[in-house]
This record gives structure tokens, sequence and C-alpha cells, in this order.
């Protein structure tokens, strides 16, 4: 148990996902200009990434990976498809992503009319992929990958409306021309990671 | 919509910079931009990647039925970026285990996307192909000015050489920590928007 709680913390502080891994930069810039929709993306992304990085997970320990394919032959225990992880987890994402969005536009309304308009643009979000292929780097089982993308999706989260709630304070704030809007963002979102460099060094 | 050759091209280098101006595909740009020898492999890939894919995309343009374009440009890039990879790979294995998943993150790299939809699907192959190369090569430069920057003061070094005595060597440099920490890469990104929107005043946001 205290192992999965160390993976989540680890996500969630030291390697924060668009902090420290820098996924996730171009919504992460795009939308946060409000805190409720930075709120409604940051939801959908955990929510995508705990459903998609443990299917990924299956697909490679028992399609791509390496003898993966010795179930349907022995003849088949050398092979090695990992070099198809890309095409395969893009697929799986795309995918899910699309079947998602119609469960939740019949079964929940409510749910699909606040996160609708982010679940598309979330298919091509790097977080997504990202969290997918560090979960091949660092060869983490079904458990653990659905522990690790729970707490990428939390620190995610925690980033973007962390960023939002600073960028709504910044409308007061006179902010020389050239830097307004994109510049600033990236200023605040680098002293925001100084102070995610604190946490360097946690263990549970 | 037929934009010319030339402007194709030259736009997306400075003026219309992928990454400073249109703010796309950062993540790479930022993450791996600690050491010049990796943007520049980095921007390279990305570049190639563009440049083809915006050509295939044009090429295909007329066939493709509008709502299933996106798979359809996504199994496109994710097809050339395992080329990609597996050359890395092959042949320049350390740099390979340098960009770790980033080189997979071209796939999800909104440039691509971006530029594909935007551009490729609308426009004959030959400016497409020269439009994709422009914007792979300005992405390229910021990922290489970026880099130049976090590398020498971060390390004291440029391209794997030390340029800069460090003063745990004795000599008189005192490293600048915070540029090689993630930390430092949106600082840097933050400057290079404040030179270019200063210099290019109609680039800069309504208040």
């Amino acid at each position: 148990m205290e192992h999965y709680l160390n993976i989540i913390v680890k996500a969630i502080f030291i390697d924060n996902m668009a902090l420290a891994l820098f996924l996730g930069m171009c919504s992460f810039v795009a939308v946060s200009k409000r805190v409720d929709t930075a709120l409604g993306l940051g939801v959908a992304v955990i929510f995508v990434l705990v459903t998609t990085v443990p299917l990924n997970n299956v697909v490679y320990e028992h399609l791509l990976s390496r003898g993966a394919l010795t179930w349907i032959s022995e003849d088949l225990a050398a092979t090695d498809l990992s070099f198809l992880r890309y095409l395969c987890f893009i697929g799986t994402i795309a995918a899910l992503v699309q079947i998602v969005e119609m469960v939740m536009d019949r079964y929940l309304p409510a749910l699909y009319n606040a996160l609708g308009v982010f679940l598309p643009l979330i298919a091509v979000n790097c977080a997504i992929l990202g969290g997918s292929l560090f979960m091949v780097n660092r060869d983490y089982t079904l458990p653990e990958s659905a522990a690790f993308a729970l707490g990428s999706g939390i620190g995610w989260l925690l980033a973007i409306v962390a960023l939002a709630a600073m960028r709504e304070r910044m409308v007061y704030s006179i902010v020389p021309a050239p830097l307004r809007g994109v510049g600033i963002t990236f200023g605040l979102a680098g002293i925001m990671a100084i102070g995610f460099m604190a946490f360097t060094g946690i263990d549970i | 919509m037929q934009t010319d050759p030339k402007t194709a091209f030259l736009d997306p280098l400075v003026e219309r910079n992928p990454v400073i101006y249109q703010i796309l595909g950062i993540c790479p740009a930022l993450a791996i931009s600690t050491a010049m020898e990796n943007a520049f492999a980095m921007g390279l890939a990305t570049a190639a990647v563009l440049t083809i894919s915006n050509l295939s995309v044009s090429l295909i343009r007329n066939l493709v039925p509008d709502n299933v374009r996106i798979i359809i440009y996504l199994v496109i890039v994710a097809s050339l970026v395992i080329v990609a990879d597996q050359i890395l790979r092959t042949y320049f294995p350390h740099l390979s285990s340098q960009l770790s998943v980033y080189v997979g993150l071209i796939i999800t790299n909104c440039i691509v996307l971006g530029r594909a939809e935007a551009f490729a699907s609308r426009n004959r192959p030959w400016v497409s192909t020269l439009d994709g190369m422009g914007n792979g090569l300005g992405y390229a430069l910021v990922l290489c000015v970026v880099a130049f920057v976090r590398e020498l003061l971060g390390a004291g070094q440029l391209l794997g050489h030390q340029v800069l005595p460090t003063t745990d060597n004795g000599g008189w440099f005192e490293t600048v920590g915070l540029l090689a920490a993630p930390a430092g890469a949106f600082f840097v990104v933050m400057v290079l928007v404040w030179i270019l929107r200063a210099w290019k005043t109609e680039q800069v946001e309504e208040a």
C-alpha cells in the first residue's frame, strides 16, 4: 500500500507532469485563463489518464513487449513489437476518448456538458500519451500504472488550477506590453516550478 | 487560399515562429533544452517529421473524409515518428536515451497536427512541404536558442565542451543552477517572448 502511495505522491509533487516534465504545456498555457475551465480540463485529464494508462499497460504487456505473444504460440517468444507502441497507444487513446465521449453523452449528460468540449482536445494532449510512455519507461505493473496515472492527473490539475487562479489575479496588475498574455504566464509557471522544487526528495 | 512558396517557408522562421508566436509545441521545447546536442537532434527530428507529414497529408487531402481526418493524420504522424525513433535508436543510441519519451511525444506535438490541419489539408503538396520545412526549422531554431542559453549559463558548456571554466574546477564561472532546473526553461522562454514582442510590436496581445 505504501508503495502505491509513494508513487502517487511522487507523481503529484516531484515529477509533476506540467511543471517538472513539461507535459500538456499547450493546453496548460491556453486553457488557464479562468479557474472553472481549468478545473474542468484538469478533471477530464485525470479521468482520461486513469482509463488510458492502465489500458495501455495491458496492451503493452500482452501484445507488444518482447515475448508477450507467447500466449498465441511458443514460436513468438522472440518477437518484439515494442516499436509499434506509439501507434498503438495513440490509437487506444483516440478510440477510448471517443467511446468515453459517447457513453458520457448518453448516460451522464451533466458531466458531458461540463467536460465534453475538452475531451477531443485531450486526445492529442501530450500529457496523456506521455503518461503511457513514462509507464513503459519505468516498467510499471498494472496497479502501479493506475496509481501513477492518478497521481499524474492530480498533479496536472493542481498545477493548472493554481496557474489559472494566479492569472485571474493578473488582470489587476500592470504588465509590460510585450509580456502580456503568454509571456507573463511562462513567468508565473516558472515561479510555480521553483515552488515545486521544494518537494524534491520526499519519500514515504 | 494559396500561399506563395516563399512566404510559406520564410514566415515561420522568425515572423510567425511556431513556438514564440503561435505558442505551439512547447512541451519538448522546454523539456529537452538543457543541452544543445539534444535540442539540435530533437529539432531536426521534428522538422523531418513535420515536412514529410505535411507532404503526405497534402497529397491525400482530397481523399480523406472530413470526420476521420484527425485519426488519419495521427496514424501518419505516428508512423513517421516510429521511423525517426528507430533511426535515432540505431545510429545515435546515446541521444535516443537522453531524449527518452520526448521523441514519441512528437506525435502529440501541436505543431505537427496543427500544420496538417491548418495548412497541409488545404494547400498543394509543394507549398505544404515548404511550410512544414519552415515551421520545423523555426521550431528547431527556438529549441537551439533556449538550449544555448541554458547550457551555457546552467553548466558553462556548449555542445558538451566546457567553454566557461566553472568554480568547481578552479575557474571563475559560477553555474546558474536555476537555468538547468525545469523552472529555468520557463524563464528563458518568457524572455524570448518578451524580446521578440518588443521588436515585433504587432504581436503584442490585447490587455
